[in-house]
């Protein structure tokens, strides 16, 4: 019998399919087909798309999409959008815009929920993007609502960012500088058929800008292109400077596949080890009978947490921290 | 990273009509239990809805139609779900059907069938006890 590994790397959909949703579901057989896989990935261009709510991402996903098959490429396309904290569940509704794909077997578009358990996110997207990879794809496309924490780390585990924003999002731009400004590898002003365009447009070049230690000479400078995704226009050229970023990347990296820059093999591996410590340390510490007992002893009083916190540690730790 | 399965579910829009309320609701309805709901959009065709299904890896295809198309666009969905191994999946419709149509639809392998009224917690306890996440 064929293993599951060697179907994905088959480009076998309904095998793909089914492993991204064990990876989802957090089952414990998935880690060996992992393994498997692991040699055959680092060959895709792994591009994170994010931006506020509506302001276009999926259709300009979409309108990629098309580009890139008329060239003849690979697509694989993870839209991810947040489950609902109230019932656990969600609505995954990037698809509709993309659905015009769905026969065509060089594409791949799976919707996945953020799920919202620690450090999740990040963990089933990352393996997520290597199914894909050595399903064979030669883009793939990540699609999150940029707003917290776990949807920058997705973003980070991709070799090209890109910001999509709209005109006149004055405030939202101040946000972004907060946040997410400096991982963004280029930005999009979509619905650019819009007023405004052009002072949104200076106000990312000034922030840009202000930052002159991290765009010197010879670094990537991040460009700032209009499009009209509904219309159809910029986006050509908006993959352009994709490629462009790729080639800039490799060069930077002496060519070497650029999933094992030490940068990114750091931040897996450090991802791995923390989603094991929460998995396998925290999920059975919160559940002991001193963990309820320190939880006692802060409610009556007769210890402080941070005392309390040692004491859980120690056995893990093997030492008393002062 | 709770070993869990999270019920998936399409909700599909085959057909012609222009009408998406109905989807929407249900859609609504089925995150508010829990299930992650995977929408389409309009006018999809048994094909597009198939290809789709199987790459979301759902758990259950919803159909609504107010077209008159049922009898034609729901039974070739089951049938191609079984051409292309995804016979696990469970579908049902939503939409107004003469009673001749439900049976003739049920023989053909839609599970179950849901007309306009049926109460939203109705299809909700249906699908919580004859849709199970796929692969145990
Ligand atoms: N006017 C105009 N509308 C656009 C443009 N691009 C996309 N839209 C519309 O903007 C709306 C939202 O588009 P989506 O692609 O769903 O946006 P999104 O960012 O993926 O949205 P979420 O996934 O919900 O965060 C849709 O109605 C699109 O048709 C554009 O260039 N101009
Ligand atoms: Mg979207």
């Amino acid at each position: 019998m064929t293993s599951v590994a060697e179907k994905v790397k088959a480009g076998d959909v309904r095998t793909v399919a089914r492993l991204i949703r064990d990876i989802d579901d957090g089952m414990p057989g998935v880690k060996k087909t992992l393994k498997e896989l692991y040699p055959y990935t680092g060959r895709a261009h792994v591009i994170g798309i994010t931006g506020s709510p509506g302001v276009g991402k999926s259709t300009l996903v979409d309108q990629m999409i098309n580009h890139l098959r008329k060239k003849g490429k690979t697509v694989g396309t993870l839209a991810i959008d947040p489950t609902s904290p109230f019932s656990g569940g969600a609505i995954l509704g990037d698809r509709v815009r993309m659905q015009r794909h769905a026969m065509d077997q060089g594409v791949y578009i799976r919707s996945m929920a953020t799920r919202g358990h620690f450090g999740g996110l990040t963990h089933s997207t990352r393996s997520a993007i290597d199914v894909l990879d050595a399903m064979g794809k030669d883009y793939i496309i990540v699609e999150t609502v940029g707003v917290g924490q776990d949807e920058v780390d997705v973003v980070k585990a991709a070799h090209t960012t890109i910001i999509v924003l709209v005109p006149g999002m004055g405030d939202d731009i101040q946000a972004i500088k907060a946040g997410i400004l400096e991982i963004g590898d280029i930005f999009v002003i979509n619905k650019s058929e819009r007023e405004g365009t052009d002072k949104t447009l200076s106000d990312i070049r000034a922030m840009i800008e202000m930052d002159p230690d991290k765009y010197a000479k010879g670094k990537w400078k991040p460009p700032i292109l209009k499009t009209e995704a509904v219309f159809d226009k910029g986006v050509s050229e908006f993959l352009e400077e994709i490629d462009k970023h790729w080639e800039y990347l490799k060069e930077s990296c002496d060519g070497k596949a650029l999933r094992k820059t030490r940068k990114k093999v750091r931040d897996e591996l450090a991802e791995l080890i923390k989603n094991r410590f929460i998995k396998d340390i925290l999920n059975n510490l919160i559940k002991s009978k001193e963990f309820d007992k320190a939880v006692d002893s802060i409610l009556n009083g007769t210890i402080d947490p941070y005392t309390a916190c040692d004491n859980v540690m120690l056995p893990i730790l093997g030492t008393r921290k002062k | 990273m709770a070993n869990k399965r999270v019920l998936r579910v399409m909700v599909a829009k085959p057909g012609l009509d222009g009408h998406d309320r109905g989807a929407r609701i249900i859609a609504r309805a089925f995150r508010d239990a829990g299930f992650e709901v995977i929408y389409t959009g309009l006018h999809q065709s048994p094909e597009e809805i198939v290809e789709a299904a199987i790459q979301e890896d759902v758990d259950m295809i919803g159909l609504s139609s107010l077209a008159g198309a049922h009898n034609y666009l729901f039974p070739r969905t089951v049938e191609l779900l079984r051409e292309k191994g995804g016979d696990d999946i469970v579908v049902c419709g939503g939409g107004i059907f003469p009673d001749n149509d439900i049976s003739e639809l049920k023989a053909s392998g839609i599970k179950e069938v849901f007309t306009p009224g049926t109460p939203l917690t109705e299809i909700i306890e249906w699908v919580q006890e004859n849709v199970k996440p796929r692969g145990g």
